[in-house]
């Protein structure tokens, strides 16, 4: 077979869609879905540029099929704002610099978002392994690990 | 860098894909956590006409202690062996190593038996194996067989695994009373593949005197390196630094690394030297109930 027919819930949305078996995730949410905001960097899994999380995990979009996620909840970086209003992972990414280019971010945001979740008291020493697998070559990482200080505090003082 | 078109079949038991392996022969390959293997699709270095969907196998799942061994399904996802407290409490060197796998997103998705079965001579998994002289249990529709790292581990990302085999579990010998561990690398960066690695074990009786003890080498050879004439020469005496220093010369001696772009044979046969009297040094003050 070489297409199939998956539902996905992806930010909430669900959809039912006829995909090509070497469909990867990340080109079925930029080009079927049109979820643009998953950037795609290396396609071999080492920039991280694609990670969107998977049922509660952050995972390379680029090294799983579109057909591996039938029956699954998605979260892209488009799932992260409140219409205009950012949350405050990204809040802080702005507030901190923790972007240049931007390139990376959508990556940046999605492992920080899990990252966020399992660990909502990191010291520095935590963020920088977490954030081990996404690359950035613009900021040197200093600003993304202060935003991801100040999100965990603001998300902490929030609830 | 786009994979090349394939056939997907996504069974639901071990016992179909023993079907669908045995009829496919080599025309499939089996997809586990897709972390090395999507790679290699995408950069078309690798073009099956049936790719076999493991992710459906809920029987490959999971950690469970059976008459002294640690038994892991092959498709327990990395992290979830990071996060047992199973593992932490019976099979710590297994346990230290998981985190010096790839990078969590990697880890989120890689499974055990799918790094085992690529293969590679980096791998942290297939060292910790080796040296626990565990065992790899394939199946395929005529029957089981259960087979040493040494038997399993063939040749770089060759393993004795038949087409119609498959991989279902590692079986993994707890860890005796006054055991020891460590598992130590050196990479260039964290997450890349390591230089070298080395997974050492060391139990002590009451009196502090060394009775067993087992190496394994990642990164110097053509498979995981059970450095076992090195490790018999700390058994009967007591782990001193000069002792665990003449095993780290008698590693160094015996390996013999490739170069590559990574690193030179001859800093890789230091490195294999430095962390060997490392680990055994940390496993040594673990024997003793350092953490």
């Amino acid at each position: 077979m070489k297409e199939r027919v998956i539902r996905v819930t992806v930010n909430g949305r669900p959809y039912e869609q006829t995909v090509e078996v070497r469909r990867t995730l990340a080109d079925f949410l930029r080009d079927d879905l049109e979820l643009t905001g998953t950037h795609l960097g290396c396609e071999h899994g080492v920039c991280g540029a694609c990670t969107v999380v998977v049922d509660g995990a952050a995972v390379r979009s680029c090294l799983l099929f579109a057909a591996q996620v039938n029956g699954a909840e998605i979260q892209t970086v488009e799932g992260l704002a409140d219409g205009e209003t950012l949350n405050p992972l990204q809040e802080a990414f702005r507030e901190h610099h923790g972007l240049q280019c931007g390139f990376c971010t959508p990556g940046f945001l999605m492992t920080l978002t899990c990252f966020l979740r399992e660990c909502p008291d990191p010291s520095e020493a935590e963020i920088r392994e977490a954030i081990a697998g996404n690359l950035c070559r613009c900021t040197g990482y200093k600003n993304i690990v202060a935003a991801a200080r100040a999100a965990a505090r603001a998300i902490a003082g929030a609830t | 860098m786009k994979p090349p078109r394939f056939e997907y079949l996504a069974p639901v038991s071990v016992e179909e894909t023993l079907g669908l392996l045995g009829d496919l022969g080599e025309r499939a390959k089996v997809l586990a956590g897709g972390q090395s293997l999507v790679p290699l699709l995408n950069f078309r270095l690798v073009r099956p006409e049936h790719l076999v969907d493991l992710n459906g196998l809920a029987e490959l799942n999971g950690i469970r202690e059976d008459d002294g061994h640690l038994v892991i399904g092959a498709m327990t996802r990395q992290r979830a062996v990071e996060r047992s407290a199973l593992v932490r409490e019976r099979c710590p060197l297994l346990a230290e190593a998981m985190p010096q796998i790839g990078h969590v997103q990697i880890r989120n998705r890689g499974t055990v038996g799918g790094s085992l079965a690529h293969a590679d001579p980096a791998a942290e998994l297939p060292a910790v194996v080796a040296a626990l002289d565990g065992r790899l249990v394939l199946r395929s529709a005529r029957g089981q067989r259960v087979l040493t790292s040494e038997q399993f581990f063939v040749a770089y990302f060759t393993t004795a695994a038949a087409p119609a085999e498959l991989l279902v579990e590692v079986r993994l010998p707890m860890m005796p009373p006054r055991t020891g561990s460590a598992f130590m690398e050196i990479s260039r960066r964290h997450g890349d593949f390591a230089l070298v690695g080395v997974a050492a074990t060391l139990t002590l009786d009451e009196s502090g005197v060394c009775t067993a003890s087992a190496l394994a080498l990642t990164g110097v050879g053509r498979t995981p390196v059970v450095a076992r004439e090195a490790a018999r020469a700390l058994v009967g005496v007591r782990p001193t630094a000069e002792a665990l220093a003449e095993v780290g010369r008698r590693v160094a001696a015996a390996v013999e690394p490739d170069s590559d772009l990574h690193a030179s044979r001859e800093y890789r046969i230091h490195l294999a030297g430095v962390l060997t009297r490392r680990a055994l040094a940390r496993a040594a003050e673990r024997a003793t109930g350092a953490p």
